[in-house]
C-alpha cells in the first residue's frame, strides 16, 4: 500500500490529504472536509492536472509577447512538453481575447487561448 | 596641440575634480577630466549629508578651516551661476543635557578662531521654538547661520558642465592605471582607455588619492584611511524637520545628523566606521541601528518604518599634517604640487569639509599653478552660467503648460512619487555629461527617490535608455558595467537553464 | 476631451473599470477614465495567471481576461478613456490637474471623483536589508512586469523574499520561462499568502520555502552575487549561527502591498494609518464629499472578484453624488476593528444606508487562527450578527454581512465592532 499526501485547493482551507493506493488505485481518501476535497485527492493521486498560464511571441504585436491560457486543465505530466512548444511558437496579431491560438496542444485535446485582445 | 595632449588633466570626476575643472576652464587651457566611473559624482560626493558647512568645527589654522568658510561663502553666487539647488537655513548644534554645554562653549571658540560669521548661542526655548520635535532634554544649541543645504549630485555635474560648455573634455569610463614619467617628472597618464600626456596632472581621486600617488613612487608616507558613514532617508509624510541638527561632536568626528534636505527629505548619519576595503560601500545592521539611535538623540520620535533610502558612502581620511606653525592636526587637506616628482599636483584627504570646500579648493589649486610658475591667460569668451535644466515637478501649473507647448514628452510622466518627466530625461541622457545608466539619470533628476524607489519606473526607464542610446535593453545598466538589469529575453530558447 | 464630467475615475485597473461602468449604469451621463499606461487593465495586465473571475463570471480566467471584459463592457456603455495620462492633483472641490502627452496638461473638473490607484509593493528600503546597492534587487512585480509584458528576464536565479501571492506566483512563472528560483524566504511561521498558490507555484516546480527566515544582507556591488538568508525566532530577531549564503544574481521582494495614495494624500484625503488608504464609509465615500476610493487603493484585497464589487459599489454612489442623489448621513456610526482584527473597511457606516441595503464589511484577521472561528458584529450591549468559519488567515479577506434585518440594532449602536477569535475561545 503507498501513502501519497497533498494539500486540497478545491477551496482555500487547504485540508491535508492522505491518499491510500494500491497497484495505482484508489482505495481511501483522507483529512477532507466535504465532497469536492474527496474528488481532488482521487485526480491529484491518479491524474493530476493544472490550468496552465504563460506567454508566447507575437508578430506585429502591440506587446513582444501575448499572454495565454489553457482552455481548461491539462495533465501535470504533459507541461514540459506543452511549454517547449509554446516556447518556439509566434502567434500573429490581431487576436481577441478567448481566440484559439494553438489547438489541441500536444495533443491533449485541450487548445491554446488568447488571454486578451492585442 | 596633438590629440591626447593637454596641458591639464584631472584624475576624477568628483564635486572636487569638477570644481577644479571648472575653474581651470576659464583660462586658456586644454584641459581633460577622467573618470574611471559610468558617471561623474559616484564616489564620496555621491554618499554625504548635503550640508554645506558654516567652519566651526574644522581645527582652526587648518587649511580645511580656511577653505571651509571660503567655501561656505562662495556658493550663493555659485548656486546661480550653475544652477543647482541651495538653500541657507543656518544649523543648531544642539546640546542634549547639561554634560554637553562646555563641549558647545569649545565649538563655538573654534568657530570665532576660524572666523564664521552669524554664530550664536540659543537657549532651551529658542531650540524648541524653532524644532518642536527636538529631544526635550535639549538644553540649547549653537546657531551658525551660514551653513547650507545643497544637491551635490546638481553642484557636481553642473560645474562639470559648465567646464565642457567652456571647452574641457570630459571622458567617463576612463579610469588611471599608471603615469607617464620622463626626467623626474609626471607627463600623461595610462588609462583603460588609452594613454593622455598632460604638463600638469592633478590628482583629485578621492578615496584612491593615495594609490594614485604611489603610482608614481611618492607619498610613500600618505595613507588614505577609509572611514565608512550609514544614512538614512525619511518620508516627508512622516518626518518634517525643517532644520539642520547636529549633535555635540565627540572625538569621531561631527556625529549624527538630523536635517533637512535641498528636496524636502529629512536624512539622518553618518556614522563613522573605520574598514579596510574600500569598495564597501555597504550599509550595516549594527550602523544603520546606530543612525537610527544618533538621530533619536535629537529628534526622538524619528522611527526606522518612516524610511525610504539608505545608502552608505566613505570619507577619504588622510594623514597629512596641517601646515600652518603651531598647529599639531595631522588630517588636513593635502592640497600641493607633490615634493617628490614634477608635473603633479595633489589634491588628496578631502573628506568632509569637502563638498563645502570643493570651489575654494578650485581656487586654491589655480594658485598652486600660478605659484608653480604657470601663466594662465583668461579666455575673452569665458561663460560662467551653465542653465538649469527646467525642473517640472518644481514649476506651477501655468509654467507646466508652457513647457509642454514646446515638448509634449514634458507632459508624459515617468516617475509617478517624484514626477519626473519623459523630456526631461531625454535631456539628461543627451546633455554634455550624457547620463547613460539608470543611477546617472537619477542622480540629476531625482528619479526613483520617492516611496516606490524605481518600482514603477524601472521598466520605463531601461526603455528610453534604449531607445535614446540605440541600445538593445539588455544592454541598459543600473550605474555601468557589470550591473544591467536585464538578462536575456523571456522567450530566448537558448538561454534556458535546467 | 470636456471640460467637466459628472464621474471621473482615477486609474483603468479592475476597480476603476468597473467604478466607471457602474457609474454610467447608475445614471452619470458623463464618465471618463484616466489611466496613465498606454492601455487600460491596470495591473491585472501582467497578471497572466489563472485564478480570476471564480466569483464574477464563474469562470477560472487569467488576469488580462477578466480586464477585457471589463474593458469590453466600459467602451459599450460609453465611458469615455484617457490613456498615457498622469493626474497631478486633485483639488477639495474635485478639479483635476492632468498631464498628458497627447492632450497636454490642463484641467478639468468632475462632479465626483473615484480613487482606484492601486498599489504599490513595499521596497527593500523600507525593511531595511543592509549590504550595498547592487542592480538586481527588484519587488516581485516590477520583475512580474519585465517578464510578461516587456518580455525580459531580469536574472537567472533567484531568491524571493516573501511568500505573498506575487512572491509565489512570480517563482512559479520564473521556473516555467526557464531560471532557477533556489527558495522563498518567509519570515513568519506561517504562509503570507493563498494556499492554492503554495501548491500550484512552490510544490510543483519544487521551490523550497523556508517559514521562519529572512535576508540577512545582500551582497555584491554591481549586481546581486547572494544573499545571506538566516533563521529568525518569533520576534523576527536573527538566530545566530544560521546564516547561508545562497549564491543567486537576483532578489525579487514580495514583503507587502501599499495603498498608492500620493494623490490622496495631496488632495487632503483622511487616511487610515493601519491600511495606508483611506478612510471610508459604506459607500466608499472618503472625509472629502464627492470623492469616492474603490480596490487596493482603499486596503489590499486578495481575489479580484471583490475588487470589482467595492468598484460598483464606489461607482453607483459617485453618480448618485453626482446627481445630487446621494443623501448625506444624518448619523454615521464608527466600525472597529477589534479581537485579532488588523482593520475593518469601511470605517463608518450611515445606520440608515442599513434599511433597504446590505453592507458588507471586509477586514483581514492579525495572527492566523486555524480552526473553527467565529466573525461577529457587536455594539455596546449585544452581538449583531455572528458566522462562523473552519480558520481566519492573514492572507484571505474576510467579509461579515450585515443586512436590513440588523437595522434596528445598529440604529441604536453608538459604534460597532467587529471581533475575531476562536470558537474554543467563546
Amino acid at each position: 500500500m503507498e501513502e501519497k499526501n497533498f494539500i486540497c485547493t478545491a477551496c482555500p482551507m487547504g485540508c491535508k490529504l492522505i491518499v491510500r493506493m494500491e497497484n495505482d488505485e484508489v482505495i481511501q481518501v483522507l483529512g477532507h472536509r466535504c465532497r469536492r476535497g474527496e474528488g481532488y485527492g482521487r485526480q491529484e493521486a491518479t491524474a493530476p492536472k493544472r490550468m496552465l498560464a504563460t506567454t508566447v511571441r507575437t508578430i506585429n504585436g502591440k506587446h513582444p509577447l501575448l499572454p495565454v491560457y489553457t482552455s481548461s486543465e491539462v495533465p501535470k505530466a504533459k507541461m514540459a512538453e506543452i511549454l517547449a512548444i509554446l516556447r518556439q511558437v509566434e502567434i500573429s496579431c490581431p487576436v481577441k481575447m478567448g481566440d484559439v491560438v494553438l489547438e489541441n496542444i500536444a495533443d491533449t485535446g485541450i487548445d491554446i487561448l488568447a488571454s486578451r485582445d492585442m | 596641440m596633438s590629440k591626447n595632449e593637454y596641458d591639464i588633466l584631472i584624475i576624477g570626476g568628483g564635486v572636487v575634480g569638477s570644481m577644479i575643472a571648472r575653474w581651470l576652464s576659464r583660462y586658456e587651457l586644454r584641459l581633460l577630466l577622467i573618470e574611471k566611473e559610468a558617471d561623474l559624482c559616484m564616489g564620496s560626493s555621491a554618499a554625504n549629508t548635503a550640508i554645506i558647512h558654516a567652519g566651526y568645527d574644522p581645527v582652526p589654522g587648518s587649511l580645511k578651516a580656511a577653505l571651509n568658510v571660503r567655501g561656505n561663502a562662495m556658493y550663493d553666487q555659485l548656486s546661480a551661476e550653475l544652477g543647482f539647488a541651495f538653500e541657507r537655513p543656518g544649523d543648531m548644534v544642539v546640546a542634549v543635557g547639561e554634560e554637553e554645554w562646555p563641549n558647545l562653549l569649545a565649538l563655538h571658540e573654534f568657530g570665532k578662531q576660524n572666523a564664521v560669521p552669524d554664530m550664536h548661542l540659543f537657549d532651551a526655548a529658542e531650540v524648541k521654538k524653532r524644532e518642536p520635535h527636538i529631544n526635550p532634554n535639549a538644553i540649547g544649541a549653537l546657531w551658525a547661520g551660514t551653513t547650507g543645504i545643497v544637491d551635490p549630485f546638481q553642484a557636481t555635474i553642473a560645474a562639470a558642465e559648465n567646464a565642457v560648455m567652456n571647452g574641457a573634455e570630459v571622458l567617463l569610463n576612463t579610469a588611471f592605471t599608471d603615469f607617464i614619467i620622463e626626467n623626474k617628472r609626471v607627463v600623461g597618464v595610462k588609462t583603460t582607455r588609452g594613454e593622455m600626456r598632460a604638463r600638469w596632472v592633478i590628482n583629485a581621486a578621492g578615496i584612491y588619492a593615495d594609490a594614485v600617488m604611489h603610482k608614481a613612487n611618492t607619498g610613500k608616507d600618505f595613507k588614505i584611511t577609509p572611514r565608512r558613514g550609514e544614512y538614512f532617508v525619511f518620508d516627508p509624510a512622516d518626518v518634517q524637520i525643517n532644520n539642520v541638527l547636529f549633535p555635540v561632536p565627540s572625538a569621531k568626528g561631527k556625529g549624527i545628523l538630523v536635517t533637512t534636505t535641498v528636496h524636502g527629505n529629512t536624512i539622518a548619519g553618518p556614522n563613522a566606521q573605520v574598514i579596510d576595503d574600500k569598495e564597501d560601500t555597504a550599509t550595516t545592521s549594527a550602523g544603520m541601528d546606530e543612525v537610527i539611535a544618533g538621530a533619536q538623540k535629537l529628534i526622538p520620535s524619528i522611527n526606522p518604518r518612516f524610511t525610504i533610502a539608505t545608502f552608505a558612502g566613505l570619507r577619504a581620511m588622510g594623514n597629512a599634517a596641517c601646515k600652518t606653525p603651531g598647529v599639531n592636526y595631522h588630517a588636513d587637506f593635502l592640497i600641493e604640487v607633490s615634493p617628490e616628482i614634477g608635473g603633479l599636483i595633489n589634491v588628496a584627504g578631502i573628506e568632509s569639509p569637502g563638498l563645502s570646500a570643493s570651489p575654494a579648493i578650485a581656487e586654491y589649486v589655480i594658485e598652486v599653478l600660478k605659484d608653480a610658475g604657470e601663466t594662465l591667460i583668461e579666455k575673452k569668451d569665458w561663460n560662467p552660467i551653465r542653465p538649469a535644466r527646467p525642473r517640472f515637478r518644481e514649476l506651477s501649473h501655468a509654467q507646466r503648460q508652457e513647457l509642454v507647448k514646446l515638448d509634449p514628452a514634458y507632459a508624459r510622466v515617468i516617475c509617478r512619487c517624484e514626477n519626473i518627466t519623459e523630456a526631461e530625461i531625454v535631456r539628461e541622457i543627451h546633455a554634455p555629461i550624457p547620463a547613460t545608466t539608470y543611477d546617472a539619470i537619477k542622480r540629476r533628476t531625482w528619479l526613483g527617490t520617492g516611496r516606490c524607489q524605481g518600482g514603477f519606473d524601472s521598466p520605463l526607464i531601461s526603455k528610453i535608455l534604449a531607445r535614446e542610446l540605440k541600445l538593445s535593453e539588455l544592454e541598459i545598466s543600473k550605474r555601468g558595467e557589470g550591473s544591467n538589469f536585464l538578462f536575456r529575453e523571456t522567450k530566448s530558447v537558448e538561454e534556458l537553464e535546467r | 476631451m470636456k471640460e467637466s464630467y459628472d464621474v471621473v475615475v482615477i486609474g483603468a485597473g479592475p476597480a476603476g473599470l468597473a467604478s466607471a461602468i457602474e457609474a454610467k449604469k447608475s445614471g452619470a451621463d458623463k464618465v471618463l477614465v484616466i489611466e496613465r499606461d498606454r492601455e487600460p487593465g491596470g495591473i491585472l495586465l501582467q497578471c497572466i495567471h489563472n485564478g480570476f473571475g471564480l466569483h464574477t463570471f464563474k469562470e477560472d480566467l487569467p488576469g488580462p481576461a477578466y480586464a477585457q471584459r471589463f474593458i469590453d463592457e466600459a467602451a459599450s456603455v460609453g465611458v469615455d478613456l484617457l490613456l498615457d495620462t498622469m493626474v497631478m492633483e486633485v483639488s477639495e472641490e474635485r478639479q483635476l490637474w492632468l498631464s498628458s502627452a497627447s492632450k497636454g496638461y490642463f484641467s478639468l473638473d468632475a462632479k465626483a471623483v473615484v480613487l482606484a490607484m492601486g498599489c504599490r509593493e513595499r521596497t527593500r528600503a523600507q525593511i531595511r536589508i543592509p549590504g550595498m546597492r547592487p542592480s538586481g534587487v527588484f519587488t516581485a512585480g516590477t520583475a512580474q512586469r519585465w517578464v510578461n509584458v516587456e518580455g525580459y528576464m531580469p536574472g537567472k536565479r533567484f531568491v524571493i523574499l516573501g511568500s505573498g501571492d506575487i512572491g509565489m506566483i512570480m517563482a512559479r512563472r520564473l521556473t516555467l520561462e526557464g531560471a532557477k528560483v533556489e527558495s522563498v524566504l518567509e519570515v513568519q511561521n506561517y504562509l503570507s499568502g493563498l494556499m492554492r498558490n503554495y501548491v500550484q507555484c512552490l510544490e510543483d516546480w519544487n521551490v523550497p520555502l523556508h517559514l521562519r527566515h529572512t535576508v540577512k544582507r545582500v551582497i555584491g556591488k554591481n549586481r546581486v552575487e547572494a544573499v545571506e538568508a538566516v533563521a529568525v525566532d518569533e520576534k523576527w530577531q536573527f538566530i545566530p549561527g544560521t546564516e547561508r549564503i545562497i549564491p543567486c544574481d537576483t532578489l525579487l521582494l514580495s514583503v507587502g502591498l501599499i495603498p498608492e495614495n500620493e494623490l490622496s494624500k495631496q488632495a487632503g484625503v483622511k487616511l487610515d494609518p493601519i491600511t495606508g488608504g483611506p478612510v471610508v464609509d459604506q459607500n466608499f465615500q472618503t472625509n472629502l464629499a464627492g470623492v469616492f476610493a474603490a480596490g487596493n487603493v482603499v486596503h489590499v484585497y486578495d481575489l479580484v472578484d471583490y475588487v470589482s464589487e467595492a468598484g460598483d459599489q464606489a461607482g453607483k454612489a459617485a453618480a448618485l453624488f453626482a446627481q445630487s442623489l446621494l443623501t448625506p448621513a444624518k448619523k454615521t456610526i464608527p466600525v472597529k476593528a477589534g479581537k485579532n482584527v488588523r482593520y475593518v473597511v469601511p470605517h463608518t457606516l450611515d445606520p440608515l444606508a442599513l434599511e433597504k441595503e446590505d453592507i458588507v464589511l471586509q477586514c483581514r484577521v492579525s495572527q492566523p487562527i486555524e480552526e473553527d472561528v467565529w466573525f461577529e458584529v457587536r455594539n455596546e450591549n449585544q452581538s449583531i450578527v455572528r458566522r462562523s468559519d473552519r480558520y481566519a488567515r492573514p492572507g484571505e479577506m474576510v467579509s461579515v454581512k450585515l443586512t436590513p434585518s440588523m437595522f434596528a440594532d445598529v440604529m441604536q449602536a453608538d459604534a460597532l465592532t467587529l471581533d475575531i477569535y476562536a470558537k474554543s475561545e467563546a
